[in-house]
C-alpha cells in the first residue's frame, strides 16, 4: 500500500471514530444526562489514564487481538465469519479439559497442551463452516452464527451436566484447573496472551502479505472464478484459512481459560470477547497488524465501563451502545474512500511519473473500469 | 391432571410450532420481501430485539399491547430505514452492515431496556381454541396468539401482492435486474429503502410478540439467534412467503421440542441445553441440503448477491 493510501485510511478511521464518540457524548447527554467533560475523562481515565488502567486494557485487548483474527483472516477470502466465540468458548472447553486430563503432569507440558487443543478444536469448527462454503455454497456468515451458537449451548450442557465440579453450587463450573495450568504474567497483571496475539498478527501479516499462499488466497477474495481457472486449490485455500482464524479464537479461549477464569464457567461468554472481535477486525479493516491498536483501542472501553459505571452511575450497557454507533460509523464511512481528492494520485503527478500510453486507435472504447 | 402419557409431546409440540414459530414467521415474511428487492438485511436480529424492548416499555407505559406491538412497528421501521439509507450508499457492504446494525440494535435495546426488565407489562391476549377439551395440557397447546393469526393471513397475501401489484412486480424487478428498473424509470434506491423498511416492521413486531407473549418478558438475551435463522429459512423457502410459513412452523417445532421432554421429566435440565440447540442444527442441516455449490438457487433474486 502507497502512502496516500495509508494516510486515507488512517484518515477516515480516526474521522469516524471521532464521529462515533462525538454521537456517544450526545447520545448519553440525552439520556444519562452526564456533563460530556465527565464522560470523556473518565472514558480516558478507565482506558488509559494510569498504569492499572494502561494493564486492565491491555489484558482485555489479548484476546481481542485473537478473536479479531478468527474474522479478518477468513475476510482475505471474501468471506465475512462472525462466529468467533464459537470457536472461542469451545476452545476455552477444550483447554479445561486438557488441564484436567494432565492435572499431574509439569508446567511445560500442560501449558502447550492447552493451547494445542484450544487451537485445534477452534480451528476444526471455523474450518468445517469454510468446508461448507466451499463444498455446498452455505452462506458462511449465517452458518458461522449458528455453529457459535451450537457451540454455546454444548458448553453450557457440559458446564452443568458431566464436566461439572459438584462443589460449584449456584454458578456451574468445572473443577479448576491445576496451578501447574495457570500462564503466568509478562508484566504487572498483563498475561502472556498478550504475546501471543502479537506473534499470531505478524504470523498472518507475513503469511498475507508476503508469502504465495497470502497472494494466491487474495485472488481467491478477489475473484473465486478466476482462481479456480488459474487452478489455484480454492477448497484446500479456505480450509487452511479458516483453520488459521479458528485456531486464533480458539487459542484465546484457552488463554482466558488459563489466566484469568481458571475454570470453565458462564464467565467466559459474559465478556462476548468473540462478538467484539468481529468489530475489531472490521475497524482495523482486516489487516492483522492494524488489529493491535484496534484491539487495545477496544480493550480500553471496555475497561473504561467499570469506571463510567462507578463514577457516573450509567449502565453497563452503554459501551455496548459505543460499540455499536463505532461499527455502524466506520461501515457508513467507507463509502467515503476514493472520494476525497487529496489522496487520490493528481492527473499531472501521475502523467509526470508515468510516461505517456502509446496513441490508441479510435475505434477501441475503454473499458469501464469495474471494482 | 388427566395424563396423556407419552402423547403430550407431539401435542405440546405442535403447539410450541405455532408458538416459537410466530416470530420466525414475521421475520422471514419482512426478509422475503427485502431479499426480493435485491438485499439482505442481517440486521434483523437487532431489529427483533429493539423491537422486543420497545414493544415491552410502551406496553407497560400505556397499558396497551396493541399500542407497543405498534411502538415495536415503528422501531423496526426506523432500523430498516437506516439500514437501507446505509446500503444505498456506494462502497458499502451490505451484510457488514447488517451485522453492524445487530450490534447496535442489542447494545441500544440493553441500554434503553434496563429500566424495564422488573416491572411486567400487560401481555397481548390469545385465543383459546380448545376450549371444547376439559384436558389443561390440549387446552393450553391450542392457545393461539392473535399475532399469529395476522401471520398467517400475511403470507399469502404478501405472496398475492409479489405476484399480482404493481409495487411488487417493481420490487421484483428491481431483485431481477436493476438496469432494467433503471430504464423503466424506477428508482432502485427509492425501492430497496421501501422493502427494506417495510421487513424491519415486521422484525420489529416479531419482537414484540416474543416479549409481549412468549416468552412474554423483556431480558436482554430475549433473542438468540432468530433474527438470523429467519433469513436462512427464506433461502429454504426459496424466496416464497407460503414457504416461509412452514418454514418457521418447522423451526417453531423443533425449538419447543426440549421443553415438551423437560415437562414430561424426559430431560435434565443441562440436557435442556443440547434440545436447545436443535432449532440451529436444524437451520444448519436446511441451509446444507437447499444450498448448492454448482448453480444459483430456484428463484433466489438474481441481483441478490450473497446467497452465492
Amino acid at each position: 500500500m502507497n502512502w496516500r493510501g495509508m494516510a486515507e485510511t488512517l484518515t477516515i478511521t480516526v474521522a469516524a471514530l471521532v464521529t462515533s464518540l462525538v454521537l456517544f457524548g450526545a447520545f448519553m447527554v440525552a439520556f444519562a444526562h452526564v456533563s460530556l467533560t465527565d464522560l470523556y475523562y473518565y472514558m480516558y481515565l478507565g482506558a488509559f489514564g494510569s498504569s492499572t488502567s494502561w494493564q486492565d486494557t491491555l489484558t482485555r485487548a489479548a484476546p481481542l487481538i485473537l478473536t479479531a483474527l478468527c474474522t479478518a483472516l477468513p475476510a482475505r477470502l471474501g468471506l465475512i465469519i462472525i462466529g468467533g466465540e464459537g470457536a472461542l468458548v469451545l476452545g476455552g472447553l477444550a483447554a479445561a479439559g486438557t488441564a484436567l486430563a494432565l492435572h499431574s503432569a509439569p508446567a511445560f507440558v500442560i501449558l502447550p497442551c492447552m493451547m494445542v487443543a484450544g487451537m485445534v478444536v477452534g480451528g476444526l469448527l471455523i474450518a468445517g463452516v469454510g468446508v461448507l462454503r466451499d463444498r455446498r455454497g452455505v452462506n458462511e456468515t449465517i452458518s458461522s452464527l449458528l455453529v457459535a451458537y451450537v457451540a454455546i449451548d454444548v458448553y453450557s450442557y457440559l458446564v452443568e451436566g458431566p464436566m461439572r465440579d459438584p462443589a460449584s453450587l449456584n454458578k456451574p463450573s468445572t473443577y479448576p484447573i491445576p496451578a501447574a495450568a495457570v500462564l503466568g504474567n509478562m508484566f504487572g497483571s498483563v498475561h502472556w496472551g498478550l504475546a501471543f496475539g502479537i506473534v499470531f498478527c505478524i504470523f498472518g501479516f507475513i503469511l498475507m502479505r508476503y508469502t504465495t499462499f497470502g497472494f494466491a488466497v487474495r485472488m481467491v477474495g478477489g475473484n473465486v472464478r478466476a482462481a479456480q481457472g488459474a487452478g489455484l486449490p480454492v477448497g484446500r485455500l479456505i480450509f487452511i484459512t479458516c483453520l488459521l482464524g479458528g485456531a486464533a479464537a480458539g487459542l484465546a479461549g484457552a488463554v482466558e481459560i488459563s489466566a484469568i477464569q481458571m475454570q470453565a464457567n458462564a464467565a467466559l461468554m459474559a465478556a462476548g470477547y468473540g462478538f467484539a472481535g468481529i468489530l475489531v477486525s472490521f475497524i482495523a479493516r482486516h489487516n492483522p497488524l492494524a488489529i493491535i491498536p484496534a484491539a487495545i483501542l477496544f480493550g480500553g472501553l471496555n475497561a473504561a465501563s467499570g469506571i463510567l459505571q462507578r463514577r457516573l452511575e450509567v449502565p453497563d450497557a452503554s459501551v455496548k451502545v459505543l460499540m455499536g454507533i463505532i461499527f455502524v460509523t466506520i461501515l457508513l464511512f467507507e463509502t467515503l474512500y476514493g472520494r476525497m481528492k487529496v489522496f487520490q494520485i493528481s492527473t499531472a503527478a501521475a502523467a509526470a511519473a508515468t510516461p505517456p500510453p502509446p496513441p490508441a486507435p479510435p475505434h477501441v472504447v475503454a473499458e469501464p473500469v469495474t471494482v | 391432571m388427566t395424563d396423556l402419557g407419552n402423547w403430550s409431546i407431539p401435542l405440546a409440540v405442535f403447539g410450541g410450532a405455532i408458538r416459537v414459530g410466530t416470530p420466525y414467521l414475521y421475520v422471514s415474511l419482512g426478509e422475503c420481501l427485502t431479499e426480493k428487492s435485491g438485499r439482505v438485511n442481517l440486521g434483523l436480529e437487532g431489529t427483533l430485539v429493539m423491537g422486543a424492548m420497545a414493544g415491552y416499555a410502551i406496553s407497560y407505559k400505556t397499558g396497551s399491547p396493541w399500542v407497543g406491538v405498534l411502538a415495536a412497528g415503528a422501531v423496526g421501521a426506523l432500523f430498516g430505514a437506516i439500514h437501507a439509507l446505509i446500503c444505498n450508499r456506494p462502497r458499502v457492504n451490505s451484510v457488514a452492515v447488517g451485522i453492524a446494525m445487530m450490534v447496535f440494535g442489542i447494545g441500544l435495546a440493553a441500554y434503553l431496556g434496563k429500566p424495564y426488565i422488573q416491572p411486567s407489562a400487560p401481555q397481548l391476549p390469545s385465543f383459546e381454541l380448545g376450549a371444547w377439551s376439559a384436558i389443561p395440557q390440549v387446552r393450553s397447546a391450542l392457545q393461539i396468539n392473535a399475532l399469529f393469526i395476522i401471520g398467517l393471513l400475511l403470507a399469502p397475501a404478501m405472496a398475492w401482492m409479489l405476484k399480482n401489484t404493481r409495487w411488487g412486480m417493481v420490487v421484483r424487478l428491481v431483485g431481477e435486474n436493476t438496469a432494467a428498473a433503471t430504464a423503466m424509470g424506477y428508482s432502485i434506491n427509492r425501492t430497496r429503502l421501501i422493502a427494506t423498511t417495510i421487513g424491519g416492521v415486521f422484525a420489529g413486531v416479531a419482537g414484540s410478540y416474543l416479549s409481549l407473549y412468549y416468552p412474554g418478558a423483556w431480558t436482554e438475551s430475549i433473542s438468540s439467534g432468530q433474527g438470523l435463522m429467519a433469513v436462512a429459512l427464506v433461502i429454504f423457502a426459496r424466496w416464497q412467503p407460503i414457504n416461509c410459513l412452514w418454514a418457521s412452523l418447522l423451526i417453531g417445532g423443533a425449538g419447543s421440542i426440549g421443553v415438551a421432554l423437560q415437562g414430561v421429566g424426559l430431560a435434565t435440565s443441562a440436557a435442556g441445553y443440547l434440545w436447545n440447540a436443535a432449532p440451529y442444527i436444524l437451520t444448519l442441516v436446511i441451509m446444507v441440503l437447499s444450498c448448492s455449490r454448482a448453480r444459483a438457487l430456484a428463484g433466489a433474486p438474481a441481483e441478490l448477491g450473497m446467497v452465492s
